[in-house]
């Protein structure tokens, strides 16, 4: 291997282990450290170690006792279990939502695709934050929402919704649409309009036509929509502190309260490296289904 | 053309008995303003071989689309094997298409392309696996059933496509362009596959096609078409040898063009008066014209002779210099320039060494042809 390319491939690699593995060695240290009423508030740290046999005594303190204690609290896997489901529900959804939405741009005179691409996009330039907060006062007891239905005269009381598990698939519905409608609407977008002229020439009703051929077509794309929401969603932690209640359950939000108001860095660092873990395989298999895609398109 | 040939000549249009698979009556097509197709009345004979020929842009892609039921006609109505198949959606009619693009479904295999349209119709399914055999031996692709269109050439997907577009048997298949995407010798290969394929299934074969070389090939009969109108049906031969406009005869083929005065001497004789001082051009035609009537007289290059010295066993003989000599390996045209400015196209078979040919650029050479090489059109 000559100098240029282990130059090509030094770059990325470093990248990875300058802003991934060493952050991820720092966290899996401290989760396998113990609680103390210290700065920083952990036991055994590198400071001080001048010889091996200083080495040796700080690796003999460092153990899996963190880890236990997540399997023993029934707390821990029902975060994890219940941001699963949120996660997986919220990606449905995402999906009824967002493919019709793509599809509908990719349907569109071509002279309006660039405006409706711009209008997916727009709610990007405003602040996460005070968007989610913006549906705070949607969704609230006197919330916009609740004063047009009372208004229409479809309920009587306002409904609660803020501070529930709705307001979160609310919120992340929202937030992570534009994730779904853009990979979606790019699959839709390269579908040839003489493939679904074939299929109806073949025998097919228009609907039979989407099912067989649109829908086969589309699932790169509806793939890679998918696991840009369910990842990022898996692990929110905005969303369900500002929309949710008390009994939304999301591991996120079990990681800032393990952090900042239990100060506990080894607990907090061993559920997130257990989030990262369950996070891989989503990861692998998404880039899985890129490789494929792109092997497809050769 | 791929039935004149032999005493039993396969030319339903000429026996007025025969009841044709499709008619167009008087069917007029806009878009718009655009007026696609121009009130064109047609007949199509079951098991034909019909060439729509013409330029781009000229409605004849629009009339395959109306025949598939992509559109609807604006006015008149169309006839499949006698019924009027305008309220009838695509997916309905007993015709299927072939696309110029091919349309293959890349997420599906060779076979489950070919498979795609019968699973759809109601063959019963263990049926469908040997139609599907059947289609991939027709098109000698049963060792590539398994692969998806994006792992086959180009030859090969071609034929997948006209193996998945006949596979519900048809009444009618139309074939847009099909051979468009190939280079010319598998181009020409494929043709007489088409022929030979449409001869075994007995299906009509409508294809729409802008090369004329194509349409001469395959074709039992061709329509050209220019500004949503039919300029003339006919056999190949017919439209090649008794072209009905000037628009036909340039169109196809190469032609020469003489314009004159038409003087009738005898029966359907007529000496051409085309300058001053030059003898008439003597030619025939089946159309009648009046004493001093303007006719183009067209005749193609490969019936004008060229020679050294002035023969004198033919009709009308002209002098002139060679202007410029295209060499095409098997034949040449030589274009030659008569004394009045005019230029002539002359075609000869290389049938000598070119280093034994007995004249060169500027030379002078005596052109000449028969009484009966050409013909005389009025418009």
């Amino acid at each position: 291997m000559d100098l240029r390319k282990l130059f090509l491939i030094l770059v990325p690699y470093s990248w990875l282990l300058a802003l991934f593995l060493i952050p991820f060695a720092i966290v899996l240290k401290i989760a396998l450290s113990d609680y103390a009423i210290a700065i920083p508030p952990y036991v055994p740290t590198l400071d001080g170690i001048g010889n091996w046999s200083d080495f040796k005594t700080f690796l003999s303190e460092l153990d899996f006792e963190n880890f236990i204690f997540l399997t023993e609290d029934e707390l821990y896997w029902r975060a994890y279990l219940s941001s699963a489901k949120i996660a997986f529900l919220s990606t449905l959804m995402t999906l009824l939502v967002g493919f019709p939405l793509a599809y509908a741009m990719a349907r569109a005179a071509s002279e309006w695709r660039p405006t409706l691409m711009m209008l997916a996009i727009l709610p990007f330039w405003t602040s996460f934050l005070i968007r989610v907060y913006a549906w705070k006062s949607i969704l609230s007891q006197e919330g916009y929402l609740n004063q047009v239905l009372l208004w229409v005269g479809v309920i009587d009381s306002p409904l609660m919704i803020l501070n529930t598990n709705t307001a979160v698939y609310i919120g992340i519905v929202y937030t992570y649409l534009p994730f779904m409608v853009l990979p979606v609407y790019a699959a839709l977008e390269k579908l040839d309009d003489t493939l679904l002229e074939a299929a109806e020439d073949l025998g097919c009703s228009r609907f039979q036509a989407f099912w067989l051929v649109t829908v086969p077509l589309s699932k790169p794309g509806i793939i890679a929509g998918c696991f840009l929401v369910f990842i990022p969603a898996l692990g929110e932690f905005v969303i369900p502190s500002v929309l949710g209640g008390s009994d939304t359950l999301m591991i996120g939000k079990v990681l800032w309260e393990e952090f900042f108001s239990n100060r506990d860095w080894p607990v907090a660092s061993a559920v997130a490296v257990i989030l990262l873990l369950l996070l891989i395989l989503p990861i692998v298999l998404f880039q899985r289904n890129e490789q494929k895609q792109r092997e497809a398109e050769k | 053309m791929a039935f004149d040939s032999g005493s039993a000549a396969f030319a339903p249009w000429e026996d007025p008995g025969q009841k044709p698979l499709i008619s167009f009556k008087s069917v007029t097509k806009r878009f718009g303003n655009f007026t696609a197709i121009d009130n064109l009345t047609l007949d199509i004979f079951e098991k034909e071989f019909f060439a729509l020929l013409g330029p781009s842009g000229c409605g004849k892609t629009t009339l395959m689309r109306m025949l598939a039921g992509f559109e609807a006609p604006s006015e008149g109505t169309i006839m499949l094997d006698g019924q009027d198949i305008g309220p009838i959606p695509p997916n309905k009619r007993a015709v299927n298409m072939m696309f110029q693009s091919y349309a293959l479904f890349p997420h599906l295999s060779v076979a489950d392309n070919i498979a795609f349209g019968l699973k759809r119709s109601d063959m019963p399914k263990s049926e469908i696996a040997g139609r599907v055999e059947e289609m991939l031996s027709l098109v000698q692709l049963s060792q590539f059933a398994s692969r998806r269109p994006h792992q086959i050439s180009g030859g090969q997907r071609q034929r997948v496509a006209l193996a998945r577009s006949l596979a519900k048997a048809p009444k009618l298949l139309l074939l847009d362009e099909p051979l468009g995407a190939l280079d010319k010798k598998l181009r020409q290969e494929t043709q007489f596959e088409l022929m030979d394929i449409q001869e075994k299934t007995g299906t009509t074969f409508v294809i729409v096609t802008h090369d004329q070389e194509e349409a001469m090939t395959v074709a039992s009969r061709i329509a050209v078409v220019n500004h949503g109108k039919l300029v003339q049906v006919a056999p190949p031969d017919r439209i090649y040898e008794a072209p009905n406009s000037i628009y036909v005869a340039d169109f196809i083929g190469d032609v020469n063009i003489i314009k004159g005065l038409a003087k009738p001497e005898s029966d359907n004789r007529y000496a051409i008066q085309w300058c001053e001082n030059h003898a008439p051009i003597i030619g025939t035609s089946q159309h009648a014209f009046a004493s001093d009537d303007i006719c183009h007289f067209a005749i193609r290059p490969e019936k004008v002779s060229i020679t050294r010295d002035r023969p004198t066993d033919r009709t009308n003989t002209m002098q002139g210099k060679v202007l410029e000599i295209a060499y095409l390996g098997n034949i040449s045209t030589y274009h030659v320039e008569l004394p009045t400015g005019q230029v002539i196209k002359a075609q000869q078979a290389n049938n000598r060494r070119i280093s034994r040919r007995s004249f060169t650029w500027h030379d002078s050479v005596w052109l000449s042809f028969t009484d009966t090489a050409g013909v005389l059109l009025s418009q």
